[in-house]
């Protein structure tokens, strides 16, 4: 695997080609989402309507779980998997949260970006940060 | 000839479109930031161009995946919004300027940028919401648009430096354009913001500050920048300036700063917007 640059930057996920391949159909699936029918198919059965889509088991429990950080691990693209939260008409906050580490709760967050937001000094690298 | 008159970058949050559909503005969350527009649509109500090119970035919403093109060029007569997965805002149909589009089509593959085109696009919010930013709420938009969609989500993007380029040939093609007409141009997206990983929400007012500056007084400057320092230091999602790149390419060497809005947060972002006017 052909390593890149930003692949330093902490707790950040890069649509590439790698993640591209990999989540293929797991984007494909959140991208239908825009399609009021769809989304009323998805509603009735979400695993009946995930199974129509090529996707591993793993992904598919990922959404099920709305486990966003293991989604964007599984090579979802934050705005691929916004379709999902906007689904479940939340707030984006909610996923943002989620993802975070430590995760956060919807008020946590957005008490975060009211007090200026998460500082980028500490953040720039894994060197940086200490944690990857 | 056709005068390409004033720039504008602004970022094009989704959540600021949302509070004006829903009559949040009032709310303390909101009302700062939308004070801070009120001298923003004075101006552009004393500034409506005939035309406005918009560069903006399409959101899994009109591309996927499947589909998608580095730099798309809208020539279609009218662009509805879309449906991102909440019902299509309720905001006017974008009319079109098919003339100008074609002419810049035309003008810019001769100029070896080798646009995609598109006659059949919806369009998210990242062309309405900065729509809704300029002219608020009106029955029928003020001005013709032009979209031009930039691939900012697949790695790799075009470069800063591309952007720079391809603004600077836009200017060549409105210049070239026989009617009389005016023209602006936004740039949109930005500024620091990290919507994905653990790292969401991380912003820089620093990088934004500079970013802003170099705009102003030293553009090229904005050129130098990598796609990994858009990434570091502006947030995976920052890397929606490029195509305020494209917006300062297209205009003069020298421009006058009318207005500059800087705001934390909007949702996960730093918000931003400045408006240049050509000497």
């Amino acid at each position: 695997m052909i390593s890149r640059d930003y692949d330093d930057v902490p707790g950040t996920y890069v649509l590439d080609s790698r993640s591209y391949r990999k989540g293929y159909h797991l984007n494909m699936f959140c991208m239908s989402l825009n399609k009021a029918e769809c989304r009323e198919e998805f509603a009735r059965d979400e695993m009946a309507y995930l199974q129509k889509f090529p996707m591993t088991d793993e992904q598919r429990q990922a959404v099920l779980d709305r486990d966003y950080i293991r989604l964007l691990q599984l090579g979802a693209n934050v705005y691929y998997t916004f379709k999902i939260v906007s689904h479940d008409r939340q707030p984006p906050q909610v996923m943002y949260g989620k993802m975070s580490s430590p995760p956060m709760s919807f008020e946590e967050f957005q008490e975060m970006m009211i007090n200026g937001g998460r500082p980028i000094d500490g953040n720039r690298s894994k060197k940086e940060s200490g944690n990857g | 000839m056709a005068k390409l008159v004033a720039g504008m970058g602004t970022s094009h949050v989704p959540g600021v479109g949302a509070a004006m559909d829903n009559g949040k503005t009032d709310e303390p969350y909101w009302a700062e930031l939308f004070g801070g527009f009120a001298p923003l649509r004075a101006w552009h109500a004393e500034n409506v161009p005939d035309v406005t090119i918009i560069v903006f970035n399409d959101h899994a919403t009109s591309m996927a995946l499947n589909h998608y093109s580095t730099f798309m060029m809208g020539v279609a007569e009218s662009f509805q919004p879309a449906d991102e997965g909440w019902g299509p805002r309720k905001v006017p149909v974008v009319e079109g300027h098919p003339e100008l589009a074609w002419h810049l089509v035309e003008s810019l593959i001769l100029d070896e940028f080798d646009m995609a085109v598109t006659a059949d696009f919806d369009v998210d919010h990242g062309l309405t919401v900065p729509m809704s930013i300029a002219y608020d709420q009106p029955d029928v938009w003020p001005t013709k648009v032009i979209p031009l969609c930039v691939n900012v989500i697949q790695h790799p993007q075009p470069t800063a430096l591309r952007c720079y380029k391809l603004g600077q040939a836009i200017r060549r093609a409105v210049d070239s354009f026989p009617e009389d007409i005016t023209v602006g141009i936004w740039g949109t997206g930005g500024l620091s913001h990290q919507l994905g990983g653990e790292r969401a929400g991380v912003v820089n007012p620093d990088f934004d500050r500079m970013f802003l500056d170099n705009l102003v007084n030293d553009p090229v400057a904005n050129t130098r920048l990598t796609h990994t320092d858009f990434i570091r230091e502006a947030g995976a999602e920052g890397i929606e300036m490029i195509m305020w790149n494209v917006m300062r390419g297209a205009l003069d060497e020298k421009v006058r700063e009318v207005y500059r809005l800087y705001h934390i947060p909007v949702s996960a972002t730093a918000y931003g917007a400045i408006i240049l006017e050509n000497e």
